[in-house]
């Protein structure tokens, strides 16, 4: 008697990735390889001003160069409404969107004024140079937490104010026993793909049909949105995603680019491609992360928080794009973190100034709030003289507290904490990096006249974001199976995981799944790829799909094979007897083939193997985790090498572990970046500093340190069956916390570290202070 | 404006006869041209090696050099790494150690690493990373991309 043939489970290992083959054999198919016969290109013509009245645009120069086929201002798209909001709006918001040209004012150095068609594209970026714009110049306002200005039409340049909290903080505040205040601020980077944007806009006549090439992010939702602004049935607009050359939160959002080569391939007859450059990138794609906050604690003796007060100024730039409030939304509703906060005030002022508009950006508005809660847990610990560790356990929240619901809402959600051992986390951290003992050897090397230092930082992080999602499985007379999901992939590696979370389910393997994403002529609906959501959301709704799928499988054999369903199993493709008893045994492709359109076997069935599921969800799930950073300084140029690094991330399950632990360390690269180099600067007039890679420093192979991560599972989400919660932005959220943590602690000096990102001018400055 | 001179340009061993202006990038020629679209353009001014090939054998920035220039030299890509089938080790390797993401970035350092593995075999850990710095990744943090690398090198030293 043979043993019982098993399905080897995939969920939990890390297999090799899906993607990989095409990307490593130069067959990606990114936004610049997609080429339509008889294609025009586009390119935009930008203002150069950071503020201004806009005088004149004169096309016709630019019109008369042969191969230039039409060049538009604002007066030929003036039906165009502007770019609507995707997230977290507001009403008193509206009037700050920004159109896809701009209409009679520039706002930031970057701001479309005009755009060219022409045959070549290095033919339409001479063509541009032609175009003459005369801007009159108006004054600029580029500090947030400054004075106010006037947007237009005597509206302010602070649309809103985020208010968020609960309990009496002042009557905390009159009964602490001591106030801890800090200022401080977070510097302006951003996601910075390695792909620029680009866009292809195609429309087909015969079909009145409009589709656009180059999607990302969340397809459905601008296929509608490009439809709504243009008054078409969405369903007579298709958008495809390809290859994408990540994502970071930027990349996707509907910009006025993707607009504009839409309505250029309607209106010019001829497929329109447009390709960003990386100086058009860097002033034009969104950025983030620049706030200043004031924020003070009310503690007991012990240094346990009684209530947290916090005023912060968010610099959105020029316009508010797709994402309106959510950042600073998300900062005021996730800084308390994982501590317990009786009594919470957070007061967040959106504010418009002349620079390159923003939108999130990886762990957005939580990279900001977890910097600014742990520097005052550490604030809090140099003032009661207790170990920064020991503060965070008196206020860590217990395991045995959870759920816990923090009477605040984000994303249109209320803030339940799922799940979560923070403490033990901790512990696995500090065991991880052998803290005691690292402590003795810091405190040697001091001893010795090194400048060298240990910081930690913990976080609660959110994924999941519902409110559903949509899974269709289908399995070909070939016996292979292709699962369209309304999810999208910015490179992270979607179509394994739902490939490993289908295959284990239904009984295959999952190199005969082929995962289907960001395609809107596939599927009806589907949210995209956003807020680590992708993993929790479609691989639900794909488990719930391809277990409906397997019934089907079954019911289906146990016809065919006249035996009963439940003594069936499906074991690489084939259905076999589960008690393993030698037997008939039947394939999937026989299954579909039994099924198929035609068959004798049909009769009254529904053709078709298929089974289609939606997963939904109304509260998001929070994973955790832990920073622990070890940095060191040079006295002479202030340089500031981080020597260690270790992330703890409990994820609750983690479907492909060596996928987590790429996302973990992909994100610490770049939260070194904005801790450490990143920074999009001004000059005084508002003329952007850093516009290519020469001045705009991302970390290399030099300066990212070897990280350790603990991906750890001790706290499963009860919100779905497999327990999930997402890991994309965990490796991001609290490198600039730890890092300036670590600073202090090399310094010696608790809180020297107000503002991100710390360079080694600061440093040196710091050092030469004290003398 | 387009004075355009006839050029061959070799890639991975095939003669492309194409016609380009002075001005044209060897990046561009590649991929427009000899429709190679491999070869990834990220930034257009040296600094973050998508772009990377290898011509005569050493690693240029594609996005640097104008196409007349690499008229007639042997020039390779990615898409010439592979026999067939059968991936190049440094290709395996990449996949194995997960050394791709978005995968922008993979095409210019697979040919940087093979490109320097195969004029200096036995470069050291250091050096090694030095090189791999002259290109820049956005996903990976560089980890896996490092750790691959080392494992194609001790492959290809002893093949
Ligand atoms: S595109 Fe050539 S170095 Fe960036
Ligand atoms: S894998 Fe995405 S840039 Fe390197």
């Amino acid at each position: 008697m043979s043993e019982a043939k098993t399905q080897q489970k995939l969920v939990g290992r890390s297999v090799a990735r899906k993607e990989d083959g095409p990307l490593l054999r130069g067959q990606g198919r990114f936004a610049a390889d997609v080429n339509f016969p008889n294609q025009l290109h586009m390119r935009v013509v930008r203002s150069t001003y950071a503020h201004g009245k806009i005088l004149s645009v004169d096309l016709a120069p630019a019109l008369a160069i042969p191969g230039v086929h039409a060049a538009w201002a604002f007066a030929d798209v003036a039906d165009i409404p502007p770019i609507d909001f995707r997230l977290t709006k507001l009403e008193q918001l509206a009037a700050y969107r920004q159109t896809i040209l701009a209409k009679d004012r520039v706002r930031y150095v970057g701001d479309p004024v005009a755009v060219v068609f022409a045959d070549d594209p290095y033919l339409a970026e001479d063509a541009a140079e032609h175009v003459v714009v005369e801007i009159e110049e108006l004054p600029v306002v580029l500090h947030a937490d400054g004075e106010t200005g006037e947007f237009r039409d005597g509206l302010s340049t602070e649309p809103a104010i985020i208010r968020k909290g609960y309990g009496n903080v002042d009557a905390a505040f009159d009964n602490a026993y001591a106030t801890v205040s800090l200022s401080l601020s977070i510097g302006r980077h951003s996601g910075v793909p390695m792909e620029t944007r680009g866009a292809i806009g195609r429309y087909i006549a015969v079909t009145d049909m409009l589709e656009m090439y180059g999607a990302a992010k969340v397809p459905h939702w601008n296929r509608d949105q490009i439809a709504k602004m243009f008054g078409r049935p969405p369903a007579s607009v298709n958008l495809f995603e390809g290859h994408v050359g990540g994502g970071f939160g930027v990349r996707g959002e509907l910009y006025p680019e993707d607009v504009l080569v839409c309505l250029a391939a309607m209106r010019l007859g001829r497929p329109v491609k447009w390709i960003e450059d990386r100086r058009e990138h860097l002033i034009s794609t969104n950025h983030s992360r620049q706030q200043t906050h004031r924020i003070r604690a009310a503690i007991d003796r012990d240094g346990r928080i009684l209530a947290i007060d916090d005023e912060f100024f968010h610099d959105q730039g020029g316009y508010m794009r797709t994402h309106a409030a959510t950042v600073p939304d998300l900062a005021a509703a996730m800084l308390p973190g994982p501590y317990r906060v009786p009594a919470y005030r957070a007061i967040g002022h959106i504010r418009l100034t002349n620079k390159t508009p923003g939108g999130t950006y990886r762990a957005p508005g939580r990279y900001e709030s977890t910097f600014v809660r742990e520097r005052l847990l550490d604030a809090i610990a140099a003032e009661t003289g207790v170990d920064g560790i020991e503060i965070r356990r008196r206020n860590l929240i217990d395991k045995s507290e959870m759920p816990v619901t923090r009477a605040l809402e984000t994303l249109g959600t209320d803030i339940v904490l799922d799940s979560g051992d923070y403490v033990r986390l901790l512990d696995k951290a500090l065991n991880g990096v052998s803290w005691t003992e690292l402590q003795a050897q810091l405190k040697q090397r001091r001893q010795a006249g090194e400048l060298v230092g240990a910081g930690v930082a913990m976080f609660v992080e959110k994924s999941g974001l519902g409110p559903f999602d949509d899974v269709r499985i289908t399995v070909s007379t070939k016996g292979l199976v292709e699962v369209v999901t309304g999810a999208a992939s910015v490179g992270q590696g979607v179509e394994t995981v739902i490939a490993q979370i289908c295959a284990d389910t239904l009984g295959v393997g999952y190199d005969i799944v082929n995962v289907i994403h960001g395609q809107t002529d596939r599927i009806g609906r589907g949210l995209g790829a956003f807020a680590s959501r992708v993993t929790v959301m479609t691989g639900e709704a794909a488990r719930l799909a391809a277990t409906k799928l397997r019934d089907k499988v079954l019911a289906t054999a146990a016809e065919l094979m006249q035996l009963p369903a439940d003594g069936l199993d499906i074991v690489d493709g084939e259905i076999v007897r589960s008690d393993s008893s030698a037997g008939p045994s039947m394939s999937l492709a026989e299954i579909a083939t039994a099924l198929a359109p035609g068959a004798k076997f049909l009769g009254e069935r529904e053709p078709g193997l298929f089974a289609e599921a939606s997963f939904e969800s109304h509260h998001m799930t929070y994973p955790y985790g832990v920073h622990v950073a070890v940095v060191r300084l040079a006295r002479d140029t202030g340089a500031i090498d981080i020597e260690r690094y270790l992330v703890a991330y409990d994820v609750g399950k983690a479907v492909n572990p060596m996928l987590v632990e790429g996302q973990i360390v992909g994100g610490v690269a770049q939260g070194i970046g904005g801790a450490l180099y990143e920074d999009f600067t001004y000059d005084d007039r508002g003329e952007p500093l850093s516009v290519t890679f020469a001045d705009y420093l991302m970390p290399t192979a030099r300066e990212v340190p070897h990280v350790d991560v603990i991906i750890s599972e001790d706290a499963p989400s009860p919100l779905n069956p497999m327990g999930l919660k997402g890991a994309g932005e965990g490796g991001t959220n609290a490198v600039g916390a730890a890092v300036a943590a670590a600073i202090d602690d090399a310094l010696g000096q608790p809180g020297a570290i107000t503002q991100l990102p710390v360079s080694p001018q600061m440093i040196k400055a710091i050092l030469k202070s004290r003398g | 404006m387009s004075d355009k001179t006839n050029i061959i340009l070799n890639i991975n061993g095939r003669d492309h006869a194409i016609s380009v202006e002075s001005r044209r990038t060897l990046a561009d020629a590649i991929r427009e041209e000899c429709g190679q679209t491999g070869t990834h353009i990220g930034c257009e001014h040296g600094v973050c090696g998508a772009c990377t090939v290898l011509v005569n054998g050493e690693p240029v920035r594609s996005c640097l050099m104008f196409a007349q220039q690499a008229a007639g030299k042997p020039i390779r890509t990615v898409e010439g790494l592979a026999k067939g089938d059968e991936m190049h080790p440094m290709q395996r390797a990449f996949m194995e150690n997960h050394g791709l993401q978005c995968g922008f970035c993979t095409p210019g350092f697979l040919m940087l690493a093979v490109g320097v593995l195969e004029r200096e075999p036995e470069i050291s850990d250091e050096n090694l990373i030095d090189v791999l710095s002259s290109n820049l990744c956005r996903c990976t943090g560089y980890q896996n991309i490092i750790k691959a690398v080392r494992a194609a090198a001790i492959e290809m030293r002893q093949s």
